[in-house]
């Protein structure tokens, strides 16, 4: 007969070290990490084939364009103007979605009477409008401003349905058995119910709006960060391009992560939120 | 004394012209003020339609339906006064994700107006009758199953309802957590001197807690017959072995069988 010895003492066998403080700040040195290494790859392309600026910039001749436009307040001014123009057409697309959305998932006929038209405008490529609406509302801030809602307006619509939508029949039950006033359903259920989903049109909603003001103002107007690349590219200045296009990505990060924080704020405690 | 519930002739039809359902045909029945009264039968005896309609949730065909006295449809509106006397408890806890176990609870009271300070503290107060008190501040999903459903017994009776309606709720429990459930709901019903309608499916359950079983049977729906069940309170567990417990649920099952 084997006799296996058997250890008496409690102690734990041999575990796996905690790697989990390694693999949560590896991101933070291998990301920068990757950026070093493309921006080096570029240098080295651009000083050894002897390609024109005019099609690829140096990087470091791109980070001066970009320190330039920094100080230059007609560029601050066009930031601005693309910045209004995202934010305003993004909160009437908030205030249009949410508030189409709501009776639209609600009432059922309404839902089947608007669907075709709510279908169609999807299928169709928003920013083919944007002339449409240039000759309409001239070559104000009316426009960029519509458009920009247009764009974002239907990944909010469509999710604020979904989230009315997808209210738990127990939790209207609740509301029933408390003899609830309408408006205290919409206010304490429907709206805190489908915030999460809204949230999540708005995520989507606001990168769209800002692809919408960018657009319209390449085709129509004087000011603007769209306005500002079309002159760039029209005078050669390639690197002015390159630096218009970190601004652009700089200011799509922002309103991102803008919407990332009313998320953490407004429904932390919903899953999407940790 | 005006009786808790009171259903005259109180009946159900669901579907459409060209294919009625029968849920519930005509029931009269009285529930006492403070009698714990339990619906028991096979499924589609239209139970917990009768349940719903007692709470207010849906509509009954024909017949009246007094709570406490009062009616509780004037026409098709929904009267709140008889509402407030009624606590509803479902078969999920149904918790608000995002509202926090108090705010859960107070939720009632917030939509009735009362003040934050004065709603939380009676939040607290029963969270310490439920046994959930220390989890005030978590959020409903930190929780475990029996737990979110004594929080959602809380918050139906924080507005003091004079009656709990409760629809298989602990039918998602664990065996060992739905005896404790019911032994805490006993004492609940003990301590607080409400009138209590439970439905249930499982007999010994419906034998453990009940002052009266009354036994639904299917197709269509209807009171098949009412039993007493004389067991002296409180009941602990163990009187699930002697044999007067043992009777009943033999005599009910027996029936049960008959009638499905």
């Amino acid at each position: 007969m084997i006799v296996t010895q058997v250890n008496t003492q409690e102690q734990p066998p041999e575990l796996p070290t905690d790697r989990i403080g390694f693999v949560r700040y590896m991101p933070w040195i291998t990301t920068p990490l990757l950026c070093a290494v493309l921006i080096a790859v570029w240098s080295l392309y651009v000083a050894k084939s002897g390609i024109s600026p005019f099609v690829l910039p140096a990087p470091s001749a791109v980070l001066q364009a970009w320190l330039d436009m920094l100080q230059s307040s007609r560029a601050w001014n066009d930031v601005l103007a693309t910045v209004y123009a995202t934010l305003a057409g993004f909160f009437w697309a908030v205030v249009a979605g949410v508030g189409l959305g709501v009776p639209i998932a609600r009432v059922r006929w309404l839902e089947q009477t608007l669907n075709p038209f709510i279908i169609a405008s999807q299928v169709l490529p928003k920013v083919a409008l944007a002339p449409l609406f240039i000759v309409w509302f001239g070559f104000g801030i009316t426009s960029k401003v519509l458009i920009a809602a247009i764009l974002a307006f239907f990944p909010i619509l469509t999710n604020t349905v979904l989230g009315v939508k997808s209210i738990d029949q127990g939790h209207r039950d609740v509301m029933i058995s408390l003899n609830t006033t309408r408006w205290q359903v919409f206010r304490r259920l429907e709206l805190q119910s489908s915030l999460p989903y809204i949230i999540t049109g708005m995520e989507v909603g606001i990168v769209l709006a800002l692809i919408g003001a960018i657009v319209s103002e390449y085709i129509g107007g004087d000011y603007g960060l769209g306005h500002l690349l079309i002159s760039r590219m029209n005078a050669f200045e390639t690197d002015g391009l390159f630096a218009v296009m970190i601004h652009m990505a700089i200011l799509g990060f922002i309103f991102y992560f803008g919407i990332s924080a009313l998320r953490r704020w407004l429904t932390p405690w919903h899953d999407s939120a940790r | 004394m005006t009786a808790a519930i009171c259903l005259e002739a109180v009946d159900k039809w669901y579907g459409t012209r060209d294919k009625p359902v029968h849920a519930l045909q005509a029931t009269d029945f009285e529930v006492r003020q403070g009698e714990f009264v339990v619906l028991l039968g096979p499924s589609g005896c239209g139970k917990t339609t009768l349940l719903r309609m007692i709470g207010g949730l849906i509509t009954p065909s024909h017949g009246r339906l007094r709570i406490m006295g009062r009616d509780l449809w004037n026409g098709h509106a929904r009267q709140s006064s008889a509402v407030s006397d009624l606590g509803m408890v479902f078969q999920e806890a149904n918790l608000f994700p995002w509202l926090t176990i108090e705010d859960n609870i107070a939720l009632p009271l917030e939509l009735k107006k009362m003040p934050k300070q004065a709603r939380l503290e009676r939040a607290r107060s029963l969270t310490k009758l439920v046994g959930i008190a220390g989890f005030e501040k978590r959020w409903p999903r930190e929780l475990s199953g029996g737990m979110r459903q004594r929080a959602a017994i809380a918050r139906a009776l924080s507005y003091d309802p004079a009656i709990l309606l409760m629809d298989e709720p602990f039918g998602a429990l664990d065996a060992i957590t739905r005896d404790q459930m019911n032994i805490e709901l006993q004492r609940l019903w003990m301590e607080t001197g409400r009138t209590i309608v439970l439905v249930t499916h499982s007999i010994a359950e419906a034998v453990f807690l009940a002052d009266r079983i009354v036994l639904l049977s299917p197709r269509p729906g209807r009171i098949d017959k009412v039993v007493n069940v004389p067991l002296s309170r409180p009941r602990g567990l163990d009187v699930q072995t002697t044999a007067e417990f043992q009777d009943i649920v033999r005599d009910l099952r027996h029936r049960l069988e008959e009638i499905s």
